[in-house]
């Protein structure tokens, strides 16, 4: 798939600030005055800035309203429909923290369950996606929570927790990654399956349809050298990861902090541009492409 | 359940008008249905474009280039006024120019050569579907130098169709596609047939009749045949005499039809010591002479009643002379012909050859077809049923664009022939205005006269050495030496040969080369870069060796560049045509039907239809045919001249609606003022249907006949019988051994007593034996495909989308020998030159041959592309390394790279040699850009007329 | 509406056969200039007479080689548009409603109003049949010619989609694929239709025929009935030739 900066943005961002405020509505936590307003402004930051980063994608971001429609069918629609809803009830919990100083709990928990199930509509969004094999696991939302909330956990200051989550997101991601590589082949899709024409020898493309490219070539089929791919999987997981995780267990100082977040961000930047840019579209094989 | 879907116009209107007219995106001439709109300024527009269902060719379907005719109609390439050149030849540097001057300019070239030596005029005119006109022209003229493209296209196959059999497939026949149970196609990859070739293959596929394909490559037609004959190039001709050998020693053969319809029974004169051997024996009205099975004596082939006896042969004075037959048994039952011997040279097994010989006996003799329908032959016969052997055969390029071409389409043809599938049901079938036996065609002249039209039309059928084209000295001519003893039967001319020869100045200088639509310097030349060399050439004054070049396109092609004075013409929605039965008509084999172009849009531009500028310009060089009596301009325009020309009595471009006595009637008759408003209310085309009884045995039939001469295809019934044996080749053949006074050059002798053979033969392609096939082992092809239209279908922005570049496809062999991978290039080499090109890999390909999509590849500037198009960076052309010579050989001469008997051009006899290279920036070689007189087109398209 | 209808009476789709089909690349065109003057917006082609063409298209024929086991290697060609699924992932991932199936008759559309260009559809379509535009930024796909199969200024002839009747080798017939008597779903039976990707779940309504066998060996004797000699010879072969004759009608010299 095309790894479009807009949905790498997106997805690393909105993940982070959701992880972020489902700490902050846990009461994990519960900062007022410029405290509160520098937490919950990076959290907002983070989730409305992704969410405004995916608006990029969009043909027609002037009609996104639409998209709030079809919550009973459309996991993007819910996703939608989630964060809104979450970024609302956040907003008025944040606002009576920060500048009224009342800590409505219940409000906070309703609000970190919006948190989850705004990333977990995200991860859904791929997950449900068949055509991408990758893609199509319990890994996949299992890993965007577990970023997320080890993420948010890194930027709320809950170091455990943080650095038990990572640890699991670091897992959950060799699993994602050792599971992923073998799910194309495993999946029964193939260019036989695609052409219907397996069944009577060795197929393989003879000419494209159309010689220079289209939208489905740039989408869909994005080749990216295995050298190239294992040595970029090293290095987002050691800043992902190993990096945070390290810093976590000898203990949190300002500086080693941000030194784990940026090191964080930045892995999971690398991840998740690997997420698409590693992820098979089905319709591949009719180019005879990965 | 879903709550509301949104209320959708099922029925919108699909536009205004519909205007109907004939498609011009290639030769095929299929029927259009214009759908017209307001556009924006009011003015009606072509808003989509689809097939006329009542029209002949099509039926409602339309092919890709023919769908895509709208953006080729709107293509940013369109010239729109008459250009002078200003910067050096090939530059492209022009000045916009009036008519008013385009026209004086042309006249002060052509009038003074026209007074002193019409020769110096070289008239030559593409892919031209006005023939019988610009020949028309070009005869009043006075130069003998016209002939269109088809002496580079397929005259091997129009001459070897006509010659044996009085028709060639072509556009001049096809398939029983109703009847048919095995069809065999050679060497097809799309056609001048292209939608009917199309249609019936989807028809016999829907009978679930089977198909063979015959072609090193495996596409398209190809891919879809039942069974793939993978042949290596240039070897069909053995092929097809391994099958007749197998036929003639099982005696699978048609007797009957061979005694009655063919020259097998015909007595040839095998007195040694005569001058006639080798010929027909005849009587005194010169008749071929058979022996009548009723009496056991001599008769006329076309005696009432006689029965032709096939065996049976005449002793006189000693000699013994034998019918036609007993030589082809002689000669195809030779094991020179078995399947052992040949099926390595064909790349193929014995096996295969056998099986295919007993698959045409089985279909033939197993699967016979008798229709009900009494006819009577013209020795008087009536014969109860209309018998069919449903084995049909189809021929084009594949066979005839080699230099043993001529021979072969030949061998094809007696094949067909032997198992009695011409004109019979369920065979293959003549559409009218043929079939019409070589004799009954014109022969050549070339009798120039200063001041005077030709002595008579430039292009016809020579039936020996007397009718070629030679000056007193023996010399050729024709500035193409087309008539020449270089290539005897050279029906279509030798445009090939044009540039090269006036360059040369041989057989002599000329002044004035002009050309319509043929892009000579690009894609329709051998030798491109030399090509392009020769026409920017200049002498020791510095002037050009060609001195003026006049040039008309619709587009800006790379031709325009080489050119002085450019014609711009409209396209094709914009002008009045007609498609005529006086040239390559649009008819099936159960119709008879012309067709007509009609301006349904008006030219946003400075331009005119080429025609209409012939009109004016014959009339100021005062040509007799477009001058009235009083000198005055004859016809005003091409519309004039198509309702108003008379050829013969009653016979016009149009034989749709002409007057005649009870008012208005088909085929003959006088000219009609009406005649184009007739044919536009007509959907653009009249038909007329073949009647049930004439619609086979066509040569034979005397209903058909009768028919033929009612609607004007000749003025006196002309039955005749297939020649097997071509009487006039032996001519040909008898002079190179010293017979007769017109006597070939010395180093010609040897290669006519070879080729020109009455009987077809296989020799190998001529480069063979100047190429060495170790060093180049490999044979290389193009096809054309079937979405893109030669050289001008690039500047359509849909269709470049679909073939943007070519890349040269190999073998398996070939690709692993050399460790090819996706995306790598090859150095290709010929004899000639070197290119250098991507590669792809193709499995379903002969091993020995590499090929490409023909024409993709553009010089940068041309078309209106950008620079960096793909088509000019990687699209490439092998005409590069194929010349319009052969390599010179040990008598130091270098002949034409043509087929010695047509000359027809030999494009798929090129060999070559492949190596891997490192990628280059793009293909070489790289001819610098030429400056695009009209600019580059826009960046983004979004297509709509509607609101 | 995103969600599917649970049954649509009716099953318009097209039947491919590839046994046919040329390459020929005719729908292809047909289908672009129809759809580029008809429903909704122009297709539209970006760089369209430069170094990087790209335009929306919404049918498209590939090529493929099959390497059988043993035998040549065979070639096919194979166009491809919406197949028009009865489980369309397409539909259900859209979150506008924009992509929808008809409930009348099972064609799946988009309507260009409504769609904010999210490209999710085209994520879900196993086949690639769906394509953004590239100026317009709404999603395209075939609609099934809807506008014209039902289309009253049109002839019924006519009334059939534009890639269908324009066809140039017949390799596409457009029908009701609900109906078993249908000419259409008969073909299917006879020619053993198939889905493509049948375990993508999405159950298309189009099909396709799939190639005859190809370079088969005939099953009689290739020497012998029918090329069982006669003549070695052209001496023998006049000596047949006068026997054959004689037997002939009217045959006696
Ligand atoms: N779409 C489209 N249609 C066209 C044209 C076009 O440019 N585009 N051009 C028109 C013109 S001008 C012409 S002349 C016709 C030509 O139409 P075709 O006769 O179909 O000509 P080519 O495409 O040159 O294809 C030649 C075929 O012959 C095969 N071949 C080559 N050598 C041999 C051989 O030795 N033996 C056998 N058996 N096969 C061989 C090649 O593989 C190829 O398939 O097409 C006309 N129609
Ligand atoms: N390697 C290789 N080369 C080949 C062949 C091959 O098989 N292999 N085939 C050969 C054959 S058979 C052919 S026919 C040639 C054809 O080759 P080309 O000469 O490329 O033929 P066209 O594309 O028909 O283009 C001729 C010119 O006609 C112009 N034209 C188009 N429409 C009009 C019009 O309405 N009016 C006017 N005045 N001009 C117009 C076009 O712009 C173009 O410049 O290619 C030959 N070249
Ligand atoms: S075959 Fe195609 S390009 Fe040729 S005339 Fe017919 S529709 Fe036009
Ligand atoms: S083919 Fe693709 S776009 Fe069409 S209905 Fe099926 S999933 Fe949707
Ligand atoms: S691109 Fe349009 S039709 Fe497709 S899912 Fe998004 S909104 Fe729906
Ligand atoms: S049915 Fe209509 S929209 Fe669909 S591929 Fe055919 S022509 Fe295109
Ligand atoms: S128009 Fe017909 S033959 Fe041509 S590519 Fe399309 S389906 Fe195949
Ligand atoms: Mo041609």
């Amino acid at each position: 798939m095309h790894p479009a900066p807009s949905v790498i943005i997106f997805t690393s961002l909105s993940g982070l600030g959701f992880g972020l405020l489902f700490w902050l509505g846990l009461g994990q936590p519960a900062p007022t005055g410029w405290v509160g307003f520098g937490f919950f402004f990076i959290a907002y930051a983070l989730a409305v800035g992704g969410l405004m980063a995916s608006a990029f994608h969009l043909g027609h971001p002037e009609r996104a309203l639409k998209a709030f429609t079809q919550w009973r069918s459309s996991w993007l629609s819910r996703e939608a429909v989630a964060a809104v809803a979450t970024l609302v009830t956040m907003g008025i919990y944040a606002a009576l923290l920060v500048f009224a100083g009342i800590h409505v709990a219940p409000l906070g928990w309703i609000g970190a369950v919006g948190c989850l199930a705004t990333v977990l509509t995200t991860s859904m969004i791929y997950a449900q996606m068949k055509t991408v094999p990758r893609w199509r696991h319990w890994s996949t939302p299992a890993l965007f929570l577990a970023l997320s909330l080890g993420g948010g956990a890194l930027l709320s200051n809950n170091g455990w927790a943080a650095l038990v989550l990572l640890t699991v997101a670091a897992v959950l991601q060799l699993v994602a990654w050792f599971t992923g590589d073998t799910r194309l082949a495993r999946s029964g899709t193939d260019i036989g399956t695609a052409t219907g024409l397996g069944g009577r020898g060795a197929v393989r493309q003879f000419e494209p349809p159309h010689t220079g490219t289209n939208y489905l070539l740039r989408e869909f089929v994005h080749v990216v050298g295995r050298r190239h791919a294992q040595s970029l999987r090293v290095i987002s997981f050691g800043l992902a990861f190993v990096l945070p995780v390290l810093v976590l267990a000898l203990g949190l100082t300002h500086v080693t902090a941000a030194i784990a977040v940026l090191s964080h961000l930045a892995g999971v930047f690398a991840l998740r541009w690997l997420f698409f840019a590693q992820a098979e579209h089905v319709v591949g094989f009719y180019y005879d492409k990965r | 359940m879903p709550k509301d879907q949104p209320d959708l116009d099922l029925s919108p209107k699909v536009s205004d008008e519909i205007r109907k007219t004939t498609c011009y995106m290639c030769a095929c001439r299929c029927g259009i249905d214009v759908h017209m709109k307001d556009g924006p300024d009011g003015k009606k527009q072509v808003a989509y474009i689809e097939g006329n269902r009542d029209h002949p060719v099509n039926q409602g379907v339309l092919c890709a280039k023919g769908s895509a005719g709208i953006m080729q109609h709107n293509s940013p390439a369109r010239l729109r006024k008459p250009l002078r050149r200003t910067g050096p030849r090939g530059s492209g540097e022009f000045e916009e120019i009036s008519w008013e001057e385009a026209l004086q300019t042309a006249t002060d070239w052509l009038k003074p050569i026209r007074e002193t030596d019409p020769k110096k005029l070289a008239f030559f005119t593409g892919r031209d579907q006005s023939q019988s006109f610009t020949g028309l022209w070009a005869q009043s003229y006075g130069t003998p130098n016209y002939a269109a493209h088809g002496g580079f296209c397929s005259v091997n196959m129009a001459a070897a169709g006509i010659y044996t059999m009085g028709g060639a497939f072509w556009e001049f026949g096809q398939p029983d596609w109703d009847h048919t149970k095995l069809f065999m196609l050679f060497g097809v990859a799309e056609d001048h047939d292209s939608n009917p070739i199309k249609m019936g293959i989807g028809k016999i596929k829907a009978r679930g009749a089977k198909m063979i394909g015959v072609n090193p490559i495996r596409t398209g037609y190809n891919a879809v045949a039942d069974d793939w004959v993978g042949i290596r190039p240039g070897s069909d001709g053995l092929f097809i005499l391994s099958l007749i050998h197998c036929l003639f020693k099982a005696g699978k053969l048609d007797l009957s039809y061979l005694a009655q319809f063919t020259n097998a029974s015909v007595l040839v004169d095998e007195d040694p010591k005569s001058e006639d051997r080798g010929l027909f024996l005849r009587d005194a009205d010169g008749q071929p002479q058979v022996i009548d099975r009723r009496t056991g004596h001599l008769a006329p082939w076309n005696g009432e009643g006689v029965e032709p006896d096939l065996a049976a042969t005449y002793r006189h004075k000693g000699v013994t002379h034998r019918p036609v037959f007993h030589l082809m048994a002689d000669k195809y039952l030779s094991d020179e012909y078995a399947p052992e011997t040949v099926a390595p040279l064909c790349g193929l097994t014995p096996q295969r050859i056998h099986q295919i010989a007993a698959e045409l006996a089985r279909v033939a003799f197993e699967q016979e077809i008798r229709l009900d329908r009494p006819w009577t032959d013209f020795r008087g016969k009536r014969h109860e049923q209309m018998i069919g052997r449903p084995v049909s055969m189809h021929a084009m390029r594949g066979i005839s664009a080699h230099s043993n071409g001529f021979q072969t389409c030949r061998a094809l043809h007696v094949l067909q022939i032997i198992l009695g599938t011409v004109e019979v049901p369920g065979g293959m079938r003549f559409k009218p205005p043929y079939p019409k036996p070589a004799t009954a065609h014109p022969k050549p002249h070339s009798g120039v006269r200063p001041g005077e039209p030709l002595d008579g039309p430039h292009l016809g059928y020579p039936q020996g050495p007397a009718d070629l084209c030679l000056d007193d000295a023996g010399d050729p001519v024709r500035i193409d030496k087309a008539f020449s003893w270089e290539n005897p039967l050279s029906a279509h001319g030798m445009m090939h040969m044009v540039i090269s020869n006036a360059h040369a100045g041989t057989p002599y200088k000329i002044d004035t080369l002009f050309m319509y639509m043929a892009n000579m310097a690009w894609n329709s030349s051998m030798n491109t870069t030399g090509v392009t060399q020769m026409l920017t050439d200049t002498d020791a004054n510095g002037d050009y060796v060609i001195p003026h070049i006049i040039y008309s396109d619709s587009y800006s092609s790379e031709m325009v560049a080489y050119a002085d004075l450019i014609l711009p013409d409209t396209t094709y929605l914009e002008r009045h045509d007609c498609i005529s039965l006086l040239d390559r008509p649009i008819c099936e084999a159960d119709a008879v039907a012309d067709a007509i172009r009609w301006p349904v849009v008006e030219p946003d531009r400075d331009v005119r239809g080429f025609q209409s500028v012939l009109c004016e310009l014959g009339a100021r060089l005062d040509l007799p045919a477009f001058v009235n009596a009083d000198g005055g301009q004859k016809y005003a325009d091409y519309a004039d001249y198509i309702t108003h020309h008379i050829r013969r009595p009653g016979i016009g471009p149009l034989a749709g609606w002409r007057t005649g006595e009870k008012g208005l009637q088909h085929g003959r008759g006088e000219p009609n003022e009406a005649q184009i408003d007739q044919y536009i209310k007509n959907g653009g085309f009249w038909i007329e249907h073949v009647p049930e009884d004439c619609a086979y045995y066509k040569p034979f039939n005397t209903a058909y006949q009768d028919w033929a001469v009612k609607m004007g295809f000749y003025d006196v019934e002309q039955p005749y019988i297939f020649q097997l044996y071509v009487e006039p080749l032996r001519r040909f053949q008898a002079a190179a051994e010293g017979i007769g006074h017109r006597q070939p050059p010395e180093h010609l002798r040897e290669r006519l007593k070879r080729v020109m053979d009455p009987l077809p033969i296989w020799y190998a392609p001529l480069e063979d034996g100047y190429a060495d096939p170790t060093e180049f082992p490999l044979h290389a092809l193009t096809q054309r495909p079937m979405a893109m239209y030669h050289s001008w279908g690039s500047q359509n922005a849909w269709l470049r989308q679909i073939h943007g570049v070519n890349p040269l496809f190999l073998p398996t062999k070939v690709w692993e020998a050399n460790g090819f991978k996706p995306g790598d290039w090859a150095q290709v080499t010929s004899a000639h030159g070197a290119i250098t090109v991507p590669v792809a890999h193709q499995a379903s390909l002969n091993p020995d041959t590499v090929w490409t999509w023909n024409a993709i590849g553009k010089r940068k500037g041309a078309w209106a592309l950008s620079k960096d198009a793909p088509e000019a960076t990687k699209g490439f052309l092998l005409n590069h390394l194929i010349h319009e010579l052969l390599p010179g050989g040990d008598d130091g001469l270098r002949y034409a790279n043509s087929d010695p008997i047509t000359g027809q051009a030999a494009w798929f006899d090129l060999r070559v040699k492949i190596e891997k290279t490192p990628p280059p920036d793009e293909v070489k070689p790289s001819l610098p850009s030429q400056t695009s007189p009209v600019g580059q087109g826009p960046k983004t398209l979004t297509w709509k007329i509607g609101k | 509406m995103t969600s599917l209808p649970s049954h649509t009476d009716k099953k318009l789709g097209l039947v491919i056969d590839l046994d046919t089909c040329v390459g020929c690349h005719a729908c292809v065109i047909a289908c672009k200039g129809w759809n580029t003057e008809n429903y909704g917006a122009p297709l539209a082609d970006t760089d369209a007479y430069g170094a990087k063409p790209e335009g929306s298209f919404l049918n498209r024929v590939h090529s493929y080689e099959v390497q059988p086991e043993t035998g040549a290697a065979q070639l096919v060609h194979f166009p491809k548009s919406c197949l028009h699924c009865d489980d369309a992932p397409c539909v259900t991932v859209c979150p506008t409603g924009a992509s929808y199936k008809r409930v009348e008759d099972g064609i799946v559309l988009v309507n260009e109003t409504d769609c904010i260009g999210c490209g999710l559809c085209a994520w879900a379509c196993p086949y690639g049949a769906r394509e953004m535009d590239p100026v317009e930024q709404v999603m395209k796909k075939c609609t099934l010619c809807v506008d014209r199969i039902y289309n009253e200024n049109i002839p019924e002839v006519d009334r059939q989609p534009a890639c269908v009747r324009t066809c140039p080798a017949g390799a596409r017939h457009f029908g009701d694929l609900a109906d078993p008597n249908s000419a259409v779903s008969q073909l299917v039976a006879e020619r053993g239709g198939m889905d493509l990707m049948p375990e993508q779940g999405t159950k298309p309504v189009n099909k396709y025929l799939p190639p005859r066998p190809k370079d088969e060996v005939p099953e009689f004797d290739v020497l012998g009935p029918y090329l069982e000699p006669v003549a070695e010879t052209g001496t023998g072969f006049v000596a047949w030739l006068d026997k054959t004759l004689s037997a002939l009608p009217g045959g006696a010299k």
